[in-house]
């Protein structure tokens, strides 16, 4: 751990970044989905620890833009939106990237007040900082600030 | 920042003359202090903005600006419509509207504070905080479409508030030419049940005594009295304004360039406002500002209902209700001439000054309340707007004390639990569903709201009226 919010997992992992007044979320991982499995964790880590989220629910996310930053925004959106509408938080994702379509199971559960306590919620994914990109051969990173 | 970068018109009025891109001067109010402390994103915010089609005048930042999306948080911009002038979602915001109302309680400090734990235990109980609440008010579509296009009238019609509320809230409560068909089905799936609810994040409800007056008359004329208490509010739109948020800044990010529109940062999203997509928005973003002001009478509704189970009078007339993220057509002189601009505040405050006609009568001589929110647990302020903020940055103000550390940085250097029992030490009672959301709201991450108002005066943005020091904060 770099400083304490960065967790690994194998060769894929998640990190935040400090914006202003939000805050910055980075996925890390070998393929494109592996990044964008990584950055939703590291979304719903803005809110509550991951690992205390079961998967009894799962949710299917389907996504299409005009290209990979928009498709990375239009995915958190989407949980963004599946998070607020179902009243849950998300703590597994499985996802498949195919040229700039996405195709995802969300898994989580009801959000608790008293298990999850949940720091912030999420406004929205936005622009800032926004960057999906293969930094080295076989290391993606996708990112964006969060507004909360 | 590096205040080299700047050309000083005053001690609280720094200018950069327009260069490159830039259509018109970009102009920071605030202490060369304040400015020292601010992050350099500001300034190339701030003179991105200057760059924008239809900008007339100059661009501005509030004293307590900071890093934000497109536009710098307490940011301030006009645009002429017949000058090819745009609107922008990213100078609005994801929380349209989001703002402060202030109700007076004309209790003291020691009413309160014989009650002070079960009043904090009743409000936290009944005023839906934190993520995932839920409030006891289902909207079907029609009644969505209702709220929309009447804002916090339909909440008073449906006997949430009080008549009497409407005139002390902008635009007396309704936004007109809204247009709830611009809204979207997933923006209104968000709000179903999120009426009457505080939110999270800086959003809170305090019970607040009035510890210094530093205009007697304004604050006879607000009736706010040294020692007497008020509640403060502070929320917006909820889910539906981040939903339209997140939806226009997507679209007017990709059709920019259709427009012609070069954007030197997607954030600024944005349209001509005489374009389809621009007029869309503002019809919905003007649902979402009647979104916000229904939310925030609700709110005080509930809290009608809490102090009248404690007190006799539980009447808490409302002293004013303002709003932050939004864009308004506004008359405004330029160069001698009226005109009318569309006024994109991001993190301002609508600050009119004495004598505006707008201005409900017991307070036109006065001027309009401008509520400044402080961070958790530390002062408030009331000011009021002044004649020469018209010239100064189109009748508008400061919003709040600014982050000064990152919800990051907070949480390393703060426990929720150790904020908790040093403000309980110091008599304010804290209530949260998350002492990991304390943590991150803590009040060393933000500026001093002191220097932030200090300086708004001095610029003549806005002038301080009372200071407000809070008792019980409810944080979402």
């Amino acid at each position: 751990m770099s400083d304490g919010r960065q967790r690994e997992a194998k060769s894929a992992r998640w990190e935040h970044f400090p914006h202003g007044a939000d805050i910055g979320v980075r996925g890390l991982g070998p393929t494109k989905a592996a990044a964008f499995e990584q950055a939703a964790l590291a979304m719903t880590a803005v809110m509550t620890d991951p690992a205390a989220v079961g998967h009894d629910e799962a949710v299917e996310i389907k996504a299409e833009a005009p290209n990979a930053d928009f498709l990375l925004l239009d995915w958190l959106n989407a949980l963004v939106f599946e998070m607020a509408t179902r009243r849950m938080i998300f703590g597994a994702f499985d996802v498949a990237i195919s040229g700039n379509r996405l195709e995802a199971t969300a898994r989580g559960e009801a959000v608790s007040r008293e298990r999850h306590a949940p720091a912030v919620e999420i406004k929205g994914a936005t622009m800032t900082e926004l960057r999906v990109a293969e930094d080295q051969p076989g290391t993606w990173r996708a990112q964006c600030v969060v507004d909360v | 920042m590096d205040t080299a970068r700047f050309e000083k018109l005053s001690e609280t009025a720094w200018q950069v003359p327009p260069k490159g891109a830039m259509r018109v001067p970009a102009i920071i109010y605030a202490t060369e202090d304040l400015i020292r402390d601010m992050d350099d994103k500001v300034f190339e915010q701030v003179t991105n903005v200057a760059a924008l089609p239809g900008i007339v005048r100059a661009s501005y930042a509030m004293p307590d600006a900071h890093w934000g999306y497109g536009f710098p948080i307490g940011g301030v911009a006009a645009f002429d419509a017949d000058e090819g002038g745009v609107v922008s979602a990213g100078g609005v915001g994801f929380d349209v509207s989001c703002g402060v109302r202030t109700h007076l309680t004309h209790l003291t400090r020691a009413d309160i504070m014989a009650v002070q734990q079960p009043l904090a235990d009743a409000l936290y109980a009944h005023v839906p905080a934190g993520v995932g609440s839920e409030g006891n008010i289902a909207l079907d579509d029609h009644e969505m479409t209702a709220m929309l296009a009447g804002g916090a009238g339909w909440a008073v019609e449906q006997g949430y508030g009080h008549a009497g509320d409407l005139e002390r809230i902008e635009e007396t409560g309704c936004q007109k030419d809204a247009d709830p068909a611009a809204v979207s089905e997933q923006a209104r799936k968000r709000q179903r049940r999120e009426m009457g609810t505080l939110g999270s994040g800086n959003h809170y409800l305090e019970v607040q005594v009035v510890s210094e007056i530093f205009d007697e008359a304004a604050a006879c004329a607000f009736g706010l009295e040294r020692g007497e208490c008020v509640v403060t509010i502070h929320c917006g739109s909820r889910g539906l304004g981040h939903q339209i948020g997140t939806e226009f800044l997507r679209e007017m990010a990709i059709a920019a360039e259709s427009y012609g529109i070069s954007l030197p940062d997607r954030e600024l999203a944005c349209a001509p406002i005489k374009s389809e997509v621009g007029q869309r928005y503002l019809g919905a973003m003007r649902s979402a500002i009647n979104c916000a002001i229904a939310n925030r009478e609700i709110i005080g509704h509930l809290t009608r209902q809490v102090f009248a189970r404690f007190f006799r009078h539980g009447e808490l007339p409302l002293l004013f209700d303002v709003s932050h993220n939004t864009c308004k057509v506004e008359m405004h002189a330029v160069d001698g001439e009226e005109r009318k601009l569309y006024i994109h505040r991001k993190g301002a405050t609508r600050a009119f000054g004495p004598g505006h006609a707008t201005l409900p009568e017991a307070l036109r001589a006065v001027g309009q309340p401008v509520l400044i929110g402080g961070s958790m647990g530390t002062e408030s302020y009331v000011l009021v707007g002044t004649g020469e903020g018209e010239a100064r940055a189109f009748s508008s103000a400061c919003h709040g004390a600014g982050r000064q550390m990152s919800r990051h940085q907070a949480l390393k250097t703060w426990y929720g639990r150790q904020v908790v029992d040093e403000l309980r030490a110091r008599g304010v009672i804290i209530k949260s569903p998350s002492m990991r959301g304390v943590a991150e709201e803590a009040p060393g991450a933000y500026k001093n709201v002191r220097a932030v108002v200090d300086a708004a005066e001095a610029a003549g943005l806005a002038k301080k009226v009372a200071k407000l020091s809070p008792l019980i904060c409810i944080k979402g």
